[in-house]
């Protein structure tokens, strides 16, 4: 490869260093990212840029606000004043499986039934023995109630690396007694309690810092 | 956890579903608030504006026909009422608030980054890049939007997205320099 091409090839990576950093790159971008990413420290310290910049607008975004009840209320209030909807021409999926079951002569629909019994009770089987079973020891299981009020802590947020795996991000959560408390969002992205109080600002930062040098993590950033 | 992907939830709106209205409404009404209120910069334009989009949502949804997410579809609808919205606004209101977007330089750039961390800089940076370089960003960094999307939703071709969001990029490394923060980049 040339080194005009090396850098038109580096120029057309760099471009896709935000869509990386927000995880919307399809698989075979995304590795092209990285395997650039691992090759030349320059685009790295390039890429932690634009994920200060992917971090810095969340924040952003998330100190707006959202608006009053009053928008629902006046969306719904003119959703009543519509002219009443006819049902619609697609007819819905309950009325064409009706369509379908009495357009089959009585024998074959005889069989049929006979057939969805006997695989009914098949599975049924299958399923009272699955959940009779004892559980096994070390089986994933989430925590139904929150320990902490929703709100309250110190937060950030995280899209682990694509080559962590679920066994990765559980010991991960574990370890650091971190909760998830939201997502993941369409970018992969979780929210995640990282405290139980909130943090100054600097030690949040440090932690966040600190997290990011971890290999089963993509992306962390503070948030609120 | 979603229960209905959006596909389905438009589909029971596009039969006059209210329920599905109000759990579409629930799940996206903050983000497109957030969209529009970072293009008018006018907190109860915004307001009214997302009411005017759903109730878009609400008549159109049986011309949906899937070719994008329905998040993209969404964003475009704001996209286009927030532009008429602007285009309708007097010229006196934009320049007072042109005014007010504008930082008071009296502090020199080191006192100014003395007085605030990195991230509010680049916080208050992000705010005062223009309209057209704000929507970029927030596509591609908020709402998580693909090239293909943005294109979609801006109106532009997917090469223009990739140098629209160069450009947004660097001016706001000028904007950062100009107060006391050098990236070292473009």
């Amino acid at each position: 490869m040339t080194s005009e091409h090396e850098a038109m090839e580096t120029d057309s990576i760099e471009a896709l260093l935000p869509w990386h950093a927000a995880g919307t790159l399809d698989r075979r971008d995304a590795e092209r990212v990285e395997a650039a990413l691992a090759a030349d420290p320059e685009l790295a310290r390039r890429y932690a840029l634009v994920c200060e910049e992917f971090g810095a607008t969340i924040a952003l975004n998330e100190s707006l606000g959202a608006p009053s009840a009053h928008a629902m209320q006046d969306l719904f209030a003119k959703i009543e004043a519509e002219p009443q909807r006819r049902p619609n021409v697609v007819r819905g999926l309950g009325a064409r499986i009706n369509d379908f079951f009495g357009s089959l002569p009585p024998r074959t629909l005889a069989w049929a039934t006979v057939a969805a019994v006997i695989a009914i009770t098949v599975q049924a089987g299958f399923i009272g023995v699955m959940a009779t079973k004892p559980p096994a020891i070390g089986r994933f299981e989430t925590a139904s109630a929150p320990t902490t009020a929703p709100g309250v802590g110190a937060f950030t947020i995280i899209r682990f690396a694509p080559q962590a795996t679920m066994d990765d991000i559980t010991k991960f959560l574990e370890m650091n007694h971190f909760n998830v408390v939201a997502g993941p969002s369409a970018g992969g992205l979780y929210k995640v309690r990282v405290a139980d109080k909130a943090l100054p600002q600097d030690e949040l930062g440090a932690l966040t810092q600190k997290l990011q040098q971890d290999k089963r993590v993509g992306f962390v950033a503070p948030t609120r | 956890m979603q229960t209905s992907s959006d596909d389905v939830l438009i589909s029971r709106i596009a039969n006059g579903d209210r329920l599905a209205m109000q759990v579409l409404f629930a799940r996206h009404h903050v983000r497109i608030y957030r969209f529009v209120l970072r293009l008018v910069r006018n907190e109860a334009t915004a307001e009214d504006l997302i009411s005017e989009v759903f109730l878009d949502v609400w008549r159109q949804a049986a011309k949906f026909e899937g070719r994008s997410q329905v998040s993209t579809w969404m964003l475009s609808i704001a996209r286009f009422k927030a532009l008429s919205a602007l285009r309708r606004r007097p010229e006196q209101e934009l320049d007072d608030e042109t005014a007010a977007a504008i930082e008071d330089h009296s502090d020199d750039p080191e006192v100014t980054l003395a007085k605030k961390d990195k991230g509010a800089v680049l916080r208050e940076c992000l705010t005062a890049l223009s309209a057209e370089h704000r929507e970029i960003v927030d596509l591609v960094y908020y709402h998580e939007k693909s090239v293909e999307e943005a294109a979609r939703i801006v109106g532009i071709p997917e090469a223009t997205v990739k140098t629209r969001m160069f450009y947004a990029r660097k001016k706001l490394s000028e904007l950062l320099k100009e107060r006391g923060i050098d990236r070292g980049w473009p």
